[in-house]
């Protein structure tokens, strides 16, 4: 499976996820910068985390406007698997790739911590080699995870099983709406998500909850 | 050449008012043989002052134990370097921004951080973990508690941006510094070690390069602040408080990395205090070579500023290189790339002179190596305080199950989470024990790590300065080993009030022989470190805090420990025996009211025979878990030990000084039975205090305290103090 990490300036946990889909793919993921207006020739591209353009105006909004992003939908629309974690999740939904937006915590402060989510849906290309309802544990560190969508979106989202994680009970960090963690888009090409599962796959990081995601993508 | 141009005349009020001693000015006054301009005046006076000339701990600094085997650099550059194996080095510093935190929290602690990042990288090296030890005033002061909010808003602010982990640290609160907190930040980087970089330069000519973010207003006279006391009019010198940018600055870091391999670097200095001027004038002092620079060239964010506002600026993510000539086109378009300014702004010469040139003028021309290296340096009078007695009437609790709730629940010993979480902790997916143990832990190799401890405890330091001092170094050095980790090297931040009376400078001089001490007898090196003087404010001195922080190396990360426990059944033992030491006691603080005594001593030898104990025990894998006593003595470090484990424990039934008295060079261990036995039968003092019980309770004789009642004591302080 050929990956591309997409840096934007600001972005920190590229090399973070680089070194995940390594680990768990074999294949060393093509490392693209936000200027290039054409992708590789890739079966994934994950936008990662951090703060691009230091979240200075609305967080993900100047990285969703990057001449490669323009490539990006072009190819969603064809089929292209997208991942977008934290920052990255910001930036595909301020893309317009996934609904609703990500606002500041509820507690106001940013939070990290280990998080509980629910497997809300396994029928997606990062989660089918998870049960469903099952609880796993991942790791947040944001100050802007709390999602919300108005009423109409979130109808849609709940009844088309759109929710692929959801904090489990007692565990929401940030008042998202619905405890909503991650959402898939309509054709369930592109996964938005706040958690960072590429901060809990080995032994070193206490947990390997999140390695059955990096087996879902090359089962996909 | 035009004349020295000055509009300003020069008169004594200017001179105080830029913080230059009459005797200084006229030292300065016969350097020149003429009067300054207001541009050599403002440039005197920021590389005079004591925050950047270190005039008064110079001759104390001097005689510190700096060498080792794996001391690649010491003292005197950015930061300190050491060698960790495997052709790695580690590049690390702590500094204190301690003035502009208490007047501006969040911006003041960010760029506290930002400016010691910058310090790691511009030596070549990548960070890889933040730690900051951080002291506020009374919890119920008016003003605590929006300084607490501010500066851990501000230090995880930039740091998480920047995206650094921020693996460890101190919080504690104390009256001394209702008035004048302190933020001390420390940066742990890694390199090559054959590709470190230097301020030094060599070669007459050479492009003098200015990168980064461009110079504002900003932070104008900051270093000059840093060196005053404050009185109640603190607040209004705000504007002298930098604002930080996490996002140039990792921008900043990339892009310094990427010149650094192209291999166009031949010196670079970051613009920290005193920006242009002190990264100019160290550059090159320490080069021996003259720098010219015009300020026509310096990329400037506001209009029609002056020669003295350009060079006494600190705005901030701003660096300082000499380049290699044939590599500046390559060196601008990766500059440009990260969306930085590149501007070549002079030139190194072979006159030692400073000389500034702005629009058709020249605006100062000083001797650069007097304004550097060889600025004044006292030896000031100071005063040994007087020692205090061993404390024999300290009584028993009322209610011994009272104290131990009250000790866990109170400010100084509750659980720091609220803290800890609003840093990220994890980025880098190489974090190997996160806040809240003995040290943070951070993977460096494949099966190799490096620990990061800082710790002080003031109250000693107070009491008795050359005991306090090496507590603080012994402190991190049990800490690393608690973990598994050989400690290497520390490096120091020292906050005292004000160096010219005599009572200060002698906790000042004290405190670093007993620095100095330790450092030698744990054969455990200072490779850098700030001096953070003047916390003091209307007359009123912190208590001394020499903060330090210490780097040991974990050769084999799987024989790493951690403090809680691991399984019901395993045995409990202390190495180093019950303590008698009451004075100075958490327990004597926070059930009595009473700060009295002389701090327990620290026996240096029984130090290091304890810990290389305790190091050879873990490298054999004997051991399940592994605390330091500290603060709060014995019941405290069992009962931190339960807490992260849902374990109980059942303790020997020992009287109330064995149980809170704080005597260094001691550990509680557990092991499995089968080893416990082996551990027991050794020379060392290691005696069986208790047992890991599988019911969640901790139980002393006839008392028996819930962990679940512990923990609720232990993490409800801080955010019911906050939300309050």
């Amino acid at each position: 499976m050929k990956s591309a990490v997409i840096t934007f300036p600001g972005i920190n946990r590229e090399r973070d996820m680089m070194m995940a889909l390594e680990a768990t793919t074999g294949i060393k993921p093509i490392s693209v910068w936000h200027a290039e207006a054409t992708l590789p020739d890739v079966d994934l591209v994950v936008v990662p985390g951090g703060f691009s353009y230091g979240d200075y105006l609305r967080c993900g909004a100047i990285a969703a406007r990057s001449p490669i992003m323009a490539d990006i939908k072009a190819k969603v629309l064809k089929g292209l698997k997208v991942l977008g974690v934290c920052n990255g999740f910001q930036i595909i939904t301020e893309a317009g790739l996934l609904p609703g937006a990500l606002v500041r915590n509820a507690g106001l402060k940013f939070v990290c911590r280990e998080v509980r989510l629910k497997v809300e849906n396994t029928n997606t290309y990062f989660t089918n080699k998870m049960a469903k309802g099952q609880i796993i544990s991942c790791p947040v560190a944001h100050g802007e995870g709390n999602y919300i969508c108005d009423a109409e979106t979130l109808k849609e989202l709940e009844g088309e099983g759109r929710v692929v994680f959801r904090y489990a009970e007692g565990s929401n960090p940030n008042g998202a709406l619905n405890d909503i963690a991650g959402i898939v888009n309509a054709k369930g090409n592109v996964i938005g998500m706040m958690p960072h599962p590429e901060n809990m796959i080995e032994p070193l990081h206490g947990k390997q909850d999140c390695l059955a995601l990096f087996e879902s993508l090359l089962a996909a | 050449m035009t004349k020295l141009g000055s509009d300003v005349t020069i008169t004594p009020e200017i001179v105080a008012a830029h913080g230059l001693k009459p005797d200084e000015y006229q030292r300065f006054l016969s350097l020149l043989g003429r009067t300054p301009t207001i541009t050599e005046l403002g440039i005197c006076s920021a590389m005079w002052n004591e925050h950047c000339s270190y005039k008064s701990s110079k001759k104390w600094l001097k005689q510190l134990h700096t060498k080792g085997k794996r001391v690649l650099i010491g003292p005197g550059e950015n930061a300190g370097v050491i060698d960790i194996d495997d052709g790695q080095a580690i590049v690390f510093k702590m500094e204190s921004h301690n003035h502009p935190s208490f007047i501006e929290p969040y911006q003041g602690s960010a760029t506290g951080v930002g400016g010691i990042l910058r310090d790691v990288f511009t030596m070549g090296a990548r960070p890889i973990a933040a730690l900051n030890a951080l002291r506020f005033g009374s919890p119920d002061h008016p003003k605590t508690r929006h300084l607490v909010s501010g500066v851990v808003a501000g230090v995880g602010g930039y740091g998480n941006s920047f995206g650094v982990p921020t693996i460890g640290g101190e919080v504690n609160f104390h009256e001394s510094y209702n008035g004048n907190i302190l933020v001390n930040a420390m940066a742990v980087g890694i390199a090559d070690k054959d590709k470190l970089f230097l301020s030094k330069a060599q070669g007459v000519g050479l492009p003098v390069v200015y990168l980064g973010a461009k110079t504002g207003r900003d932070g104008i006279h900051g270093a000059t602040m840093a060196s005053a006391e404050f009185d109640d009019k603190a607040e209004e010198k705000r504007p002298t408080v930098q604002v930080g940018d996490p996002f140039t600055e990792k921008c900043l870091l990339e892009a310094c990395l990427e010149l650094m391999a192209s291999g166009a670097v031949i010196a670079i200095q970051d613009m920290g205090a005193a920006g242009l001027t002190s990264s100019a004038v160290e550059m090159g002092a320490k080069s021996d070579l003259g720098i010219e620079l015009d300020l026509d060239k310096v990329p400037c964010r506001e209009e029609g500023m002056t020669a003295y506002e350009m060079m006494l600026s600190e705005s901030q993510e701003r660096m300082l290189m000499v380049l290699r000539p044939e590599l500046e086109k390559q060196a601008e378009a990766i500059f440009h790339k990260w969306g930085l300014d590149f501007a070549i702004i002079g030139k190194t010469t072979n006159t030692l002179r400073f000389v500034i040139k702005h629009e058709g003028e020249v605006k100062a021309d000083l001797p650069i190596k007097q304004m550097g290296d060889l600025a004044p340096e006292y030896d000031r009078p100071w005063v040994e305080p007087k020692k205090l007695p061993f404390l024999t009437d300290v009584p028993a609790p009322a209610d011994l199950k009272a104290a131990i709730m009250k000790i866990m629940g109170s400010p100084d010993m509750c659980s720091r989470r609220w803290v800890w979480e609003q840093y990220d902790s994890l980025i880098g997916s190489n974090t190997a024990q996160i806040p809240g143990g003995d040290a943070g832990v951070m993977r460096v190799g494949p099966n190799k790590a490096i620990a990061v401890s800082t710790d002080v405890t003031p109250r000693y330091v107070q009491a008795d300065p050359f005991e306090g001092g090496k507590q603080a170094v012994a402190e991190t050095w049990r800490n690393l080993t608690c973990v598994g980790a050989d400690p290497i090297a520390i490096t120091d931040n020292l906050n005292f009030g004000n160096p010219e009376k005599p009572e200060i400078m002698g906790q000042i001089v004290m405190a670093l022989k007993g620095i100095d001490a330790a450092c030698r007898a744990l054969d455990y090196p200072v490779v850098s470190g700030n001096v953070s003087l003047y916390n003091e404010t209307n007359g009123q001195a912190i208590l001394p805090t020499p903060a330090i922080g210490g780097v040991g190396l974990l050769k084999d990360l799987s024989k790493m420990t951690t403090k809680h426990f691991k399984t019901a059944g395993d045995v409990i033992l202390l190495v180093g025996g019950h303590g008698t030491h009451l004075g100075q006691s958490i327990y004597l603080r926070e059930i009595f009211g009473r700060e009295e005594g002389a701090p327990p001593p620290v026996d240096l030898a029984v130090e290091k025979k304890h810990g290389d104990f305790i190091r050879r025990l873990i490298n054999s894998r004997s051991l399940t878990a592994v605390h330091d006593i500290s603060d709060g003595g014995l019941v405290t470090a069992v009962i931190e030990m339960a807490l992260p484990s849902n374990l109980g424990a059942v303790l020997d039934d020992v009287d109330y000084v064995a149980l809170f008295a704080e005597d260094q060079a001691r550990y509680v261990i557990t092991a499995t039975p089968e080893n416990a036995a082996k551990i027991l039968e050794s020379e060392m003092p290691v005696q069986k205090i208790g047992t890991v019980n599988a019911s969640p309770t901790i139980t002393i004789g006839k008392i028996e305290i819930t962990i679940a009642d512990l923990r609720q004591v232990h993490e409800d302080w801080f955010p019911k103090y906050m939300a309050g």
